[in-house]
């Protein structure tokens, strides 16, 4: 839906840094997460999960954990539903193990007792017997003629012949002749690089409160998307969706790590097996062995370049390994990685690859950030052999209106160039760096979404409004909703309540991934406002015996449009709720729809990083995220997303790894040493909002939540690169690594 | 009749074509006109497309209008994070 | 089980609790304040801080039966009534919260902070939350609220 009216001045509340209406209670303690509510006769869980990267499962004997005082009921795959296809069959076999343990942390059974300590204990009784089988972590040697096969006849028609069976979906995208155009170039770059997995690592873990009744059942979750768990659970469990009604509790990060289901399948079936509710939390470990990080990769990259800074082609090939399951992102990689250029020639593919790993998930923008890192270092690697500035280089390649996007249609109006020349005039681009200093910088490109959304806007009979919607709150969308609806009602943000409402309670709501929620919920609020507005002003116009289409609504009044409609004193918004029920009856907006024209959003990232070359320690010394939102809503959670996804980039560009030992066992599985930035690590992010309206939204508005982590990987690998004097193509670019690089240079 | 892109991996269910004529007013007339006349591409379709038309990506929705003159380009669906 | 009297945020309470249960686990599941939260249970994460005596703590590392004769400082503490602490009304209007899991154990931190350094530099502000960890800001925000309120608070006393 276009909007012709994009409203581009004259906000009174959008715009504004409001405060956000679940702040007091997040500073006070008060605020729900998942793990913070409990029920009557409530029963606690705990998983029994594989200690083997690659088994098959010959016998589980429950006995002893059954017998064990307290213990109330066990479950294992036995107890899920049968005759699953497809990706319900995905979902369930990595909820719950069937023949084979796939991955080191993989649940096979589950237990539930009258205390955590008593589940524990009992978990701890559970036999299994497991016969191992040789297993493969990486995604390179996953796909070698040595490979275990991880799960036969995956694998579909798209797989080229003659590939192991761990290859199981292919991509191939792209325009023109690639080597007529690497032909034409100067200078032709060809370089692989690999990333190893990471994992979102929000605070929370996974933590579910499950309750089962006949045939039906309550399920209380931290998930971004509670429609989605409904869905899947009731399929997993064998119950009309309708009849599982899913609340989401306020959410402790997600990043697209809480878009699946982990746990709450598990917390459902030992619910109805002992008909008690019962609560589930995760470990830090179950968390980094057993939810889904990201992809591993490994990449080769060719690139031509005039002298002038043409880039004449450009080809990548792309191979991504997303745990035993299919669903690696590797189209979203091809697809992201040439999408800043203008190419006449281009060529990309990728390959989805199992591995003896845990299912991945998204990652903010999934697959995106790893092909920045690849394509953006060899540009740079480019620029630095011809002598070219790296930010005019980019300029003069950029993708804008008109031109043709390497996945093939022609771009809509876009921002890139803006936010190119920001960085241009940026003090940061020109300010000077010290010895043993590195600038870097990348540009970034990510999709954003629209999705199904259903929002309901209800006026109390005092003239406020309570917004009900249904993707939960995972970046301050609260508040950026009550704006919008404030602004379209005219009345002030602090007379709208917004509320995350459960699955019972409004239509089908997609999950809050994508960058959609400002966007889609936003769009659907604005609408359903709008719906509001015009009964509301039906009400005016029936009270002044006029027609509906005479009546205008203006910061929160009804008023005759004009002097031939009549002269009428204007109706504030209160006295026409106060007689609703008498004058039609209650007044509802209500919009549902899956909004098409989600804006995608490209940025530039700059920063400086200083090497010592003695620890291979890399700090970053300054940084600035620039960024195309379209229309900011709420300023302050703008510039809070891209100083988010600029440090998850930090943290995976630098130190950031799953590491995984001989055995296939993840080794640092816990915040010790899986090593997140901290406060200490960084300087402070400067952010600069650009604007470039996206016609698909009333107000402008593109989705700002992922684009924020795909530059940093590239911009932090050019900046390290330039510091320490030379070319890093592994991720992260820990220490140890910079150090083995420093001494191959020197040793040759 | 409307003129479909198709990625270049799509080749091999689509006779070597990468375009594809298919006489169709919105976007779930344009995947049904693809898999009658190509029905090896009917498993990538259901397995979920995105489709840009006119530079504007419909991730999933089928009654989003195209015109004749559209151009219209298929692509892998779009998931986010 | 043993039976804990303990001092929490001023109140004298007691609880039962079983030997091997964290300090963490007491206050949350024991006395319902679920402020503290788990991020880790192995003090890397900083989500279950309070304080002990006036000593800053990981209360995942603590037993419930350390708490005998103690006093507790929780964030359900750091408010007077409907009266915000400074630093929480600073987090709100510097917007230094996104998700807010990682927000109690850093107020908790952070008080303890300005208690004892009133007038602490950008970098002693950005080693004394090493502890917290927090992934949705990138910390920013945090600390431009905790520097803003530190020099609030030296030109109020």
């Amino acid at each position: 839906m276009a909007f012709d009216e994009v409203k581009t001045v004259d906000f009174k509340v959008v715009g504004q840094r409001v405060k956000r209406p679940d702040g007091m209670d997040k500073v006070t303690g008060k605020a729900k997460f998942g793990a913070d509510v409990v029920a009557p006769g409530m029963l606690h869980a705990a998983i029994v999960r594989s200690p083997h990267a690659h088994a098959r499962i010959v016998k589980i004997d429950t006995s002893k954990a059954e017998a064990l005082k307290g213990v109330k009921g066990v479950v294992t795959r036995a107890d899920f539903a049968e005759g699953l296809s497809g990706g319900n069959l995905d979902v369930l076999e990595n909820v719950m193990a069937g023949e084979k343990a796939l991955y080191d942390g993989h649940a096979v059974a589950a237990v539930a007792a009258i205390s955590p300590l008593i589940a524990r204990d009992a978990m701890k009784l559970v036999e299994v017997e497991y016969e191992i089988l040789p297993h493969v972590t990486d995604v390179d040697k996953a796909m070698g003629a040595d490979a275990p096969v991880i799960r036969a006849g995956t694998a579909d028609k798209t797989v080229p012949e003659g590939m192991h069976a761990n290859v199981v979906r292919y991509h191939e995208s792209g325009h023109g002749d690639v080597d007529a155009g690497f032909a034409e170039a100067d200078l032709v770059i060809e370089d692989s690089f690999k990333t190893e997995a990471t994992h979102q690592g929000y605070i929370e873990p996974h933590a579910c409160l499950a309750s089962m009744g006949e045939g039906n059942g309550d399920l209380w979750c931290c998930t971004q998307g509670h429609w989605n768990v409904q869905k899947l659970c009731a399929a997993m469990l064998g119950l009309e969706q309708s009849q599982l009604r899913v609340t989401a509790s306020e959410i402790g990060g997600g990043f697209g790590g809480k878009t699946a289901v982990f746990i709450e399948p598990v917390a459902l079936a030992l619910s109805r097996k002992t008909n008690r509710p019962v609560k589930l939390v995760m470990s830090r470990s179950e968390v980094f062995r057993a939810t889904g990080p990201t992809s591993s990769t490994s990449m080769d990259i060719k690139i031509g370049m005039k002298k002038d800074g043409t880039i004449t082609a450009g080809q990548g090939t792309f191979r991504l390994q997303g745990g035993a399951f299919p669903g690696a992102p590797m189209e979203f990689t091809a697809m992201c990685a040439f999408a800043p250029y203008n190419l006449k020639h281009v060529k990309q593919m990728g390959f989805d690859v199992l591995a003896n790993r845990p299912k991945q998930a998204a990652y903010r923008a999934p697959g995106s950030p790893m092909a920045a890192f690849a394509v953006e270092s060899v540009i740079d690697e480019l620029c630095k052999q011809l002598g070219l500035d790296p930010l005019e280089v980019r300029l003069k390649n950029a993708s804008a209106q008109g031109t043709k996007a390497s996945f093939g249609p022609t771009w809509d109006r876009i921002g890139l160039v803006e936010t190119l020349e920001a960085a241009k005039a940026h003090p940061h681009y020109s300010a000077p760096t010290k010895a043993g200093q590195g600038r870097g910088i990348s540009c970034g490109f990510w999709f954003n979404h629209g999705g199904e959304t259903s929002v309901t806007l209800a006026l109390s009979e005092d003239g406020t409004a309570q917004l009900s919607v249904g993707t939960p709150d995972i970046g301050g969308s609260r508040a950026s909703m009550a704006q919008m609806a404030a602004e379209e009602l005219g009345i002030p943000y602090e007379n709208v309540r917004t509320t995350i409402a459960d699955t019972a309670t409004l239509g089908y709501n997609e999950v809050s991934h994508g960058s959609r929620v400002t966007y889609a919920s936003g769009l659907a609020t604005i609408k359903a406002a709008r719906n509001a507005v015009k009964i509301l002003c039906g009400r005016a116009a029936a009270k002044w015996g006029i027609d509906e289409d005479a009546v205008v609504w203006e910061d929160g009044f009804a008023k005759p449009s004009g002097p031939n409609a009549g002269e009428f004193d204007p109706i504030p918004i209160d006295k026409l709720t106060q007689s609703m029920g008498r004058t039609g009856g209650p007044i509802v907006g209500h919009f549902e729809a899956t909004p098409e024209g989600a804006g995608v959003s490209f940025a530039t990232h700059i920063v400086d990083a200083e090497v010592d070359k003695e620890t291979g320690q890399t700090k970053i010394v300054r940084y600035t995220v620039i960024q195309d939102a379209g229309k900011a809503i709420n300023p302050a959670y703008v510039e809070g997303q891209f100083q988010g996804g600029a440090v998850q980039g930090i943290g995976w560009a630098l130190n950031e790894e799953y590491i995984y030992g001989e055995d296939g066992r993840l080794q640092n599985d816990l915040f010790l040493d899986y090593r997140i930035p901290v406060a200490s690590d960084l300087p402070m992010i400067d952010t600069v909002i650009v604007e470039v309206p996206n016609p698909g939204h009333p107000y402008g508005v593109r989705g700002v939540g992922e684009t924020s982590i795909c530059p940093p990987l590239a911009a932090i690998a050019n900046a390290v690169s330039a510091a320490a004097g030379v070319r890093l193509k592994e991720l992260p670019m820990s220490p140890p690594r910079i150090l083995a690089a420093l001494d191959k240079q020197a040793n040759g | 009749m409307v003129e479909v892109n198709l990625w270049s991996g799509l080749r091999a269910f689509a006779d070597g074509k990468d375009v594809v004529e298919v006489d169709a007013k919105n976007v779930g007339e344009v995947l049904r006109g693809l898999v009658e006349l190509h029905p090896g591409l009917e498993d990538v379709i259901e397995a979920g497309v995105s489709v840009a038309v006119d530079g504007k990506v419909i991730a999933s929705g089928l009654m989003e209008e195209v015109m004749p003159d559209s151009e219209v380009y298929l692509m892998q669906q779009l998931k986010g994070g | 089980m043993i039976h804990v009297n303990t001092k929490v945020n001023g109140d004298e309470v007691e609880f039962l609790c079983d030997p091997r249960e964290t300090l963490l686990d007491a206050l949350r599941d024991q006395l319902g304040l679920t402020g503290a939260k788990e991020g880790c249970g192995t003090g890397d994460c900083g989500a279950c801080s309070v304080t002990m005596d006036g000593r800053l703590v990981c209360s995942c590392l603590v037993l419930g039966a350390e708490a005998e004769g103690k006093e507790i400082g929780t964030v359900e503490g750091i408010a007077n009534g409907e009266k915000l602490h400074p630093l929480q009304e600073k987090f709100i209007e510097h917007a230094a919260l996104q998700c807010g899991i990682c927000t109690p154990g850093i107020l908790v931190a952070t008080k303890s902070l300005l208690e004892k350094h009133p007038d602490p530099t950008e970098t002693q502000v950005r080693y004394w939350l090493a502890g917290n960890l927090c992934r949705c800001t990138g910390y920013d925000k945090i600390i431009r609220a905790v520097m803003e309120t530190a020099a609030d608070l030296r030109k109020a006393s």
